[in-house]
């Protein structure tokens, strides 16, 4: 099944086309990176499929209909560094978040909403943490709160923009180890990731992304040094001297 | 000072002053946590001209109809500065120094130029407010609080600023969740279907409507200070969004209190005659509360 399909979908900030017509689908039960140089259109791809930032033409579908209809169903984690981590609030209620559909304008929190969030805290190994405020964290755990905050939100797809930008090993391993399990439950998981070494490591499917598709589908399959040299320009990074 | 003297000459002045604060501090958090504070700034410059268009078309010094000029003069404002920012090709935060610094000068201009200024509006005024003069003639002793008729004669900013105050702390407790969604983080508050957009203009328009509000009253520097002294002062005693605005509620009021008794009395200890501006001291005090924060509250370290 089809978790997110993206149709001939093209952004623009000005008059800099930064995505042109990309069309990909991401199946359910599957990991999908999303992999290209800086400024080749990832972290927007996203954003404009969720209608974070406008679409300057075509359109995405999820679960085979607009997200408008399936809202509860898509969870997303925006990058670390896009919000202000000196914000007056607690581990504990940034998770929370997650849950707004169910919680609506007044509905209190009640124990087994609270409970339900600490389970997710504890599958990131942050329970301890719950009741700091959020910039007493490392980078790392600030990462592992965001994607507590997507887990509460009991989706099945999970969109995640950068979740392993400038974390330390340990967190790595921690988030792809949630990351694996919900795969494995059936969800469809798609990262923006940067870090090509670890492609083959730990994700099922890649989307080449250079402005526009250079090549997708497994990784086995379409993760090759030409494919790769073709998206970053002849200009790859040694370790990948495949 | 007690008794009689008290509800007639500082009763209202001090309930005024101290509705200002709270009306302007409500708002004040969010725009702090925004990055927004100029926006504050804005509003109480840039109505202005607002209040002395209704002043020159109705007459009245207060009232609804300056409540209604100053609203129009703020939304000016806020469609000038989208403007500047897209024809001239600055950011939003220069594009609103020069938008409010224009509509507050042009205010100040209209003021001389029509005669304004002889009656009741001057450039005083609009500065420092009149807290003062806002006094309860109708006043006889204690009694006078349950009788209609004299209340009736109370000063109409004090009853306006308690519409105002009431409304806003509403809405403030019924879209708490969604302000704190929305103002944390954007993007995610809006693919879960928050309307983020609508709720920044919600934002927006509260402060206008405090600053309206508050400028007839106590006039800009206080309605500037109160907008952004007590929440900031709150915030470095606090890592908590709720107990922040409940504190710079009573940093507010207790700003206004202390700095209208000092006003009132502090010449006198100091040997002087007369008295200080009332605003001005509120102002004042508010950010000195501001500085002992800075120094010895708790959480004045960011994480």
């Amino acid at each position: 099944m089809t978790a997110l399909s993206i149709d001939t979908l093209s952004v623009r900030y000005g008059a800099v086309t930064v995505v042109e017509q990309v069309s990909a689908d991401f199946p359910a039960g599957a990991m999908t990176a999303i992999v290209g140089p800086n400024g080749a259109g990832k972290s927007s791809l996203l954003k404009a499929a969720l209608g974070v930032v406008p679409k300057a033409g075509g359109h995405a579908l999820f679960f085979g209909k607009p997200l408008a209809q399936v809202r509860a169903k898509v969870a997303y984690m925006p990058q670390r560094a896009s919000v202000d981590w000196d914000f007056p609030i607690r581990v504990i209620d940034v998770v929370l978040m997650g849950m707004q559909r169910e919680l609506g304008l007044l509905r209190p929190v009640r124990a087994a909403d609270r409970a339900w969030a600490m389970e997710c805290l504890a599958r990131v190994g942050l329970t301890e943490f719950a009741k700091r405020q959020i910039g007493a964290l490392s980078g790392g755990q600030q990462q592992r709160v965001f994607l507590a905050r997507a887990l509460a939100q009991r989706a099945s797809l999970y969109l995640l923009d950068e979740p392993f930008a400038g974390v330390d090993a340990k967190t790595e391993a921690a988030i792809v180890s949630v990351l694996q399990a919900l795969r494995d439950e059936g969800a469809a998981v798609v990262a923006v990731h940067h870090d090509l070494a670890s492609v083959p490591l730990w994700f099922d499917r890649v989307v080449l992304l250079n402005r526009h598709v250079i090549a997708a589908g497994a990784v086995s399959e379409v993760f090759t040094p030409e494919a790769l040299r073709e998206t970053y320009g002849g200009a790859l990074p040694p370790v990948l001297a495949v | 000072m007690m008794g009689e003297d008290f509800l007639v000459l500082s009763f209202a002045p001090l309930l005024i002053g101290v509705f200002a604060a709270v009306a302007c501090a409500l708002p004040g958090n969010f725009m702090l946590l925004r990055r927004q504070a100029m926006m504050g700034d804005m509003m109480a410059h840039s109505v202005l001209p607002g209040l002395i268009a209704a002043f020159l078309l109705t007459g009245q010094v207060s009232g609804w109809a300056m409540f209604l000029g100053a609203g129009a003069a703020a939304l000016v404002a806020a469609l000038l500065v989208e403007a500047v920012t897209k024809l001239a090709r600055v950011d939003p935060g220069a594009a609103m120094g020069m938008s409010f610094t224009t509509m507050f000068a042009a205010g100040v201009l209209l003021l001389e130029l029509t005669g304004a200024s002889g009656v009741h509006l001057d450039v005083e005024h609009a500065l420092y407010g009149n807290l003062e003069s806002l006094i309860w003639l109708d006043a006889q002793g204690w009694q006078s609080l349950l009788d209609p008729e004299a209340l009736a004669g109370l000063p109409p900013e004090l009853p306006q600023l308690a519409l105002v105050v009431a409304v806003l702390s509403l809405l403030m407790w019924v879209f708490w969740r969604v302000l704190v969604m929305a103002s944390f983080d954007a993007g995610h508050a809006a693919v879960l279907g928050l309307p983020v957009g609508l709720i920044s203009l919600g934002i927006v328009a509260a402060t206008a409507m405090a600053a309206v509000a508050a400028f007839t009253a106590v006039g800009s520097i206080l309605t500037i200070a109160m907008l952004i002294c007590p929440p900031a002062t709150a915030r470095l005693m606090t890592d908590r969004l709720g107990v922040q605005v409940f504190l710079s509620l009573i940093i507010a009021a207790l700003s206004a209190v202390l700095g209208y008794v000092l006003a009132g009395q502090g010449p006198v200890w100091l040997g002087l005659p007369g008295a200080v501006s009332a605003a001005g001291m509120i102002a004042v005090t508010s950010g000195a509360l501001l500085a002992l924060a800075a120094l010895f509250g708790p959480h004045r370290k960011a994480g």
